[in-house]
């Protein structure tokens, strides 16, 4: 016993690692990622490829050249470049798929401070960027398997439901036989994802569920088919996927359940009353911004403390 | 009141539970500090020189926040000098070089019939709380409102990983504890008794529920960490908060732990004050891991020595738990009365990864059994709003180390709220 280390307690940790979390993430989007492929083909393939590769090399391109220490082993590029190629129509050319990650990535993300220090989901930006810039290309959805006279741009459930169209069976939009982008589509393997991330702890469940309730009453109660709407478009994959991202929603359950509620609203009057058919990308960058504020005002006080009375009745 | 409190599940390593407690013979030398408990350091009464015997009181003094020191065996006073302790004090401290024969003095058991006479045995005994902290058990028997005190809390939960040694207590002198019980309830006037045990002690248990007979209530929590911490051991069993600035009497509750109580009973029983201890002498690089009843003042060294040595290299050696112990600089270093584990371990378990950024996923706020919002801590010292911390209240946290044993980015968040608690109160003075 010659050279001891001293240092403050604790001196043993946990196993759990930022990497570990983002793996999880990552496993947990691989049903729809899967389903996505087989469902869109070679496309998807592809798209995935190349989003999840530009994030990463433009990541490591970025920590290399500021001269920043290299954290591209958190993999959370990998995360952030799956979910651009899952909320992008597999119809999309692939240099904008890049763009689109590399936007997320290096604008959206590392300008601010990369991981933990961005304001707004790096995917979400990416995705709203080149959808605003490039419209026509980003938004020709095809149906599961079409392939040669098929491959026309069909109209997602949200376009129809909003046009009062006659609707699909419900397990035909359930499992995803519906347009829309490469990994919203089948509402299933979003659910799976979902219920493995709350069930290892990796997410609470506060933030989808009052996103996807505040969505279903809502829309119900202004006239729209309320099933058919948490079901179709992005909303499954925004609400436990994009809106649960640690660093852009609040830390407290308070503050979580405020955020998923606006999160709802927002995509239901976008939905309802916009040009949009989709608002979920929008609401969640929104209430991205609104973060730092709800977090102010939810902050948690323990019970172990004792608080003079004038503090407490302007505290309550 | 139903709310639980929040723990965390930390790996329980209690691999000397099942091994009954080894005697130690007296070594050569033993060095005792005069500060073993919280609060002021004793004056040393003896001179070099001296010869001593085992239970003699080497250091005593008159301030409140004190309990007497003895010597752990018979010989000589070979030196008096200052040592640092392990929380970085300099404090004065008796080497006795022992003359093989460990004479004890003639002790005589101690009457006991009212709270006066157990709150004076328990000084002249030098107990202190035995569970860390270190307590002095005769102050914290004789609250000032010892009319509201209802509730004795036997604490036997150990939640740390690692230590064993409350658990051997309770396997090895069960009657102790139950007499101590009685004893305690008697002089306070208390009506009402736990014993509180982590539900990882299933013998222990089984033992104190057949010996309860209606005189205390066996409360079983979840083997998690922090149990034992004591607001949050009093909150399991009655459900009463006690709040910052709050003493355990203040909401009529006395804590005890189950060693400090079984030590307690004897000591009345025989006359003989504290000079031995049950440490759990544990860790990846110990050979032969045990419990050893051992002579306070024994140097670590020695007492890693008796247990078959160190095997691998030695990363961190603690006194106390890996969750809230405190790492030694070298092994010369003497067990004390409020150590009740000594762990040899190894980088390959002490080791982590530089930290990360926040990633805010909460995994702290939700470690947090005061529900404090360590991340919040951490972003508010950097940025100095002391204002937020003390809204915050930081200085509700008792170090646990939840957080940052938790923390994903493996943060420096527990000792970031220590740097914190320690700004603030230069900051109100």
């Amino acid at each position: 016993m010659e050279k001891l280390v001293v240092s403050a307690a604790p001196h043993i940790k946990s196993g759990n690692s930022t990497t570990k979390v983002m793996l999880s993430v990552i496993l947990a989007l691989l049903p729809t990622t899967v389903v996505g492929c087989i469902y869109y083909g070679l496309n998807a393939v592809l798209m995935v490829l190349v989003a999840v590769l530009t994030a990463v090399v433009s990541e490591y391109a970025y920590q290399k050249i500021m001269h920043i220490k290299l954290k591209i082993d958190d993999l959370s590029a990998v995360v952030t470049g799956l979910l651009v190629a899952l909320n992008l129509p597999s119809t999309t050319p692939l240099w904008i798929v890049a763009l689109a990650s590399f936007i997320a990535i290096v604008i959206a993300k590392q300008l601010f401070g990369g991981i933990g220090y961005n304001f707004a989901n790096p995917a979400i930006v990416g995705r709203i960027v080149v959808t605003l810039c490039f419209t026509e290309a980003t938004s020709n959805y095809l149906l599961p398997f079409a392939s040669g006279v098929d491959a026309v741009s069909s109209p997602t459930m949200l376009t129809q439901i909003s046009s009062g169209a006659q609707l699909p069976e419900f397990w035909k939009v359930f499992l995803g036989l519906q347009g829309g982008t490469i990994g919203e589509v089948c509402s299933l393997a979003l659910i799976a994802g979902g219920v493995y991330l709350v069930l290892n702890k990796t997410i609470s469940a506060a933030i989808p569920l009052s996103y996807i309730g505040t969505t279903f009453v809502l829309t119900a109660l202004l006239g729209h088919n309320p099933v058919y709407s948490i079901f179709s478009g992005g909303l499954l994959l925004g609400a436990i996927f994009m809106a649960t991202d640690y660093v852009t929603s609040p830390i407290t359950f308070k503050g979580k359940i405020i955020f998923g509620i606006g999160c709802g609203v927002i995509t239901a009057l976008i939905r309802i009353y916009g040009s949009n058919a989709e608002g979920v990308s929008y609401a969640i960058l929104f209430m991205n911004v609104l973060t730092p504020l709800i977090e102010r005002y939810t902050m948690r006080r323990t019970r172990f403390g004792k608080y003079s009375k004038k503090k407490e009745a302007k505290g309550q | 009141m139903s709310v639980h409190l929040h723990t965390v599940k930390v790996k329980h390593f209690k691999n000397t539970a099942a091994m009954p407690t080894k005697v130690m013979p007296t070594p050569k030398t033993v060095l005792i500090p005069m500060l073993q408990h919280i609060g002021r350091p004793c004056d040393v009464i003896v001179s070099v020189g001296e010869t001593v015997l085992r239970g003699q009181k080497i250091g005593d003094s008159d301030q409140f926040m004190t309990a007497p020191i003895h010597a752990s065996t018979s010989g000589k006073v070979t030196a008096i000098r200052d040592i640092m302790t392990a929380a970085g004090q300099y404090v004065p401290a008796v080497e006795i070089t022992s003359d093989g024969e460990d004479k004890a003095i003639e002790a005589t058991p101690y009457e006991v019939t009212d709270l006066p006479s157990l709150v004076a045995a328990a000084r002249e005994l030098g107990m202190v709380g035995l569970g860390g902290a270190g307590f002095p058990t005769s102050i914290k028997l004789n609250p000032k409102n010892i009319d509201e005190v209802d509730t004795l809390i036997v604490n036997a939960t150990e939640c740390e990983p690692f230590i064993t040694s409350d658990h051997r207590e309770m396997l090895e002198s069960p009657d102790d504890i139950v007499e101590g019980i009685e004893l305690v309830k008697k002089a306070m006037g208390i009506e009402k008794a736990f014993i509180a045990i982590e539900s990882n002690k299933k013998d222990a248990i089984a033992l104190m529920k057949q010996k309860a007979d209606g005189k205390f209530e066996v409360k079983v929590t979840p083997s998690t960490y922090p149990q034992g911490a004591e607001k949050v051991v009093i909150y399991n069993c009655t459900g009463r908060i006690v709040s910052e600035g709050q003493l355990p009497a203040d909401v009529g509750v006395i804590v005890l732990n189950v060693t400090t109580l079984g030590n307690l009973i004897r000591g009345i029983k025989t006359g003989m004050p504290l000079t031995h201890k049950r440490v759990t002498v544990s860790g990846d690089c110990v050979k032969e891991p045990a419990n050893v009843y051992v002579p306070i003042g024994t140097s670590m060294n020695d007492l890693v020595d008796f247990c078959g040595g160190t095997v691998g290299t030695v990363d961190k050696l603690l006194m106390g738990g890996p969750m809230m112990g405190i790492s030694i600089s070298n092994g010369k270093h003497p067990v004390i009365k409020n150590n009740n584990a000594i762990l040899a371990i190894s980088a390959k378990l002490s080791f982590s990864p530089d930290p990360h950024p926040c990633i805010r996923c909460g995994k702290c706020t939700q470690a947090c059994p005061f529900g404090l919002m360590p991340t919040v801590f951490e972003h508010a010292y950097e940025d100095g709003d002391f204002d937020l911390l003390e809204k915050q209240k930081v200085n509700v946290c008792m170090e646990c180390a939840s957080c940052a044993y938790v923390c994903p980015a493996k943060r420096p968040l527990v000792q970031i709220n220590k740097l914190a608690k320690a700004a603030l109160r230069i900051r109100k003075k």
